[in-house]
């Protein structure tokens, strides 16, 4: 998949942020990952230690943080947890595709030195 | 502060002692907030290409299926339908390794280019305007972008296109859509494809359309057969309704 290519775009934003603050290392880098972004966390962790090779984030640890799927229900407004290929409100029974959350690919944090 | 060294950086910064505590070998660390989405700049191309796309009045499809789903034939049709005006067709398909989508698209009077994706599995923005300085967009009456076949990342990827199209065939099973909920619910319009085949695969039309209904509740559905013309007017009109809006504009 396309694991290589995100995680190039995600050092790109690592390095630049850790550049403005004249950081020498990048010790830790965040990744939240919605359970819906079609990526798979082990292929990232592959890919992160591919492309952080040679660079100051060689070596850094790599947090994914994965974040489950929300949708929205008007009727009741309130927010639910769908099950994986169930998006009925548990409370009403109304379906709901107003996905909230889950869609994620984002990088959170970095902790530098 | 620090009580080791009396560096000024602790409330923001987290002490790691290494080694022996007594030694004073520590590395001061601290956090930055980013918040940035790894598909920002994908994002800020497709923002340019849908302002230029808008510029010239053109009505740009990203056709998303999986593998075989009947993309390059329905394109191809809808270059024909076009007559001697199908070279206003103008398609950009994204392929892993072959021209033979191109060609066809070609041999159907479209004008068609061919991004070989090599090892990607999707395409994404930069690429498509990349291509897209290859064709003379004014020219063009439509523009449209085969994805490649996959229904998981190109959904991730805007392109700039005006139209998100997904494509689903009878012969993939009734419950496809349950099963790839990031591309149907971004679908402006399902089309339900080869029909023609409907019957041989025992195909149970009513799961498919209440599947589809439930995940893609904001999507146009179209019921097509690309190959037979079956429901195909349905869907130029559609297409040429679509046309006239954007030249409008
Ligand atoms: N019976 C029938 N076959 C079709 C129809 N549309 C496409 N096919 C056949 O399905 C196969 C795949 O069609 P394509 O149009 O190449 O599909 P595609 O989605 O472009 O395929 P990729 O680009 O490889 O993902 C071909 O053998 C087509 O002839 C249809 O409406 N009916
Ligand atoms: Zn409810
Ligand atoms: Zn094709
Ligand atoms: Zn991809």
């Amino acid at each position: 998949m396309h694991e290589v290519g995100l995680m190039e775009n995600a050092l790109a934003i690592a390095l630049n942020y850790a550049s403005r603050e004249r950081a020498s290392r990048i010790e830790q880098i965040t990744l939240r990952i919605g359970d819906l972004s079609g990526v798979e966390p082990d292929a990232l962790r592959f890919a992160f230690d591919v492309v952080t090779q040679g660079t100051i984030a060689e070596r850094a640890k790599l947090i994914v943080e994965s974040c489950p799927t929300l949708c929205f229900c008007h009727v009741c407004q309130t927010q639910f947890q769908p099950t994986q290929w169930d998006y009925e409100c548990p409370t009403c029974q109304t379906w709901s595709m107003a996905i909230v959350q889950g869609k994620e690919l984002e990088l959170t944090s970095l902790e530098v030195s | 502060m620090c009580t080791d060294c009396g560096c000024s950086q602790v409330d923001t910064a987290k002490v790691q002692i290494e080694g022996e505590p007594h030694h004073h070998h520590h590395k001061h660390t601290h956090t930055i907030e980013v918040r940035e989405r790894l598909l920002a700049k994908n994002d800020s191309f497709a923002m340019q290409n849908r302002d230029r796309f808008q510029s010239c009045g053109l009505l740009v499809l990203n056709i998303m299926s999986s593998p075989g789903s009947g993309k390059t034939t329905l394109i191809e049709q809808i270059a024909k339908s076009k007559g001697d005006r199908a070279h206003k067709v103008g398609v950009i398909v994204g392929d892993l390794a072959t021209e033979n989508d191109a060609l066809r698209l070609k041999a159907a009077g479209a004008t068609a280019l061919q991004i070989t994706t090599g090892t990607a599995c999707h395409l994404e923005a930069d690429m498509v305007s990349h291509a897209a300085s290859h064709l003379y967009l004014t020219n063009l009456e439509i523009l449209i972008v085969e994805n490649v076949g996959n229904l998981v990342c190109p959904a991730a990827y805007d392109l700039g296109e005006t139209l998100r199209v997904v494509l689903l065939s009878v012969t993939e099973g009734e419950d496809k859509p349950l099963k790839y909920p990031t591309a149907f619910q971004s679908a402006d319009v399902v089309i339900l494809s080869k029909i023609d085949l409907a019957e041989a695969v025992e195909f149970d039309r009513e799961t498919a359309i209440a599947n589809i209904r439930r995940m893609a509740p904001q999507a146009k559905l179209f019921e097509v057969s690309a190959r037979k013309g079956l429901g195909m007017e349905a869907w130029l009109n559609y297409l040429q309704s679509l046309m006239l809006l954007e030249v409008c504009r």
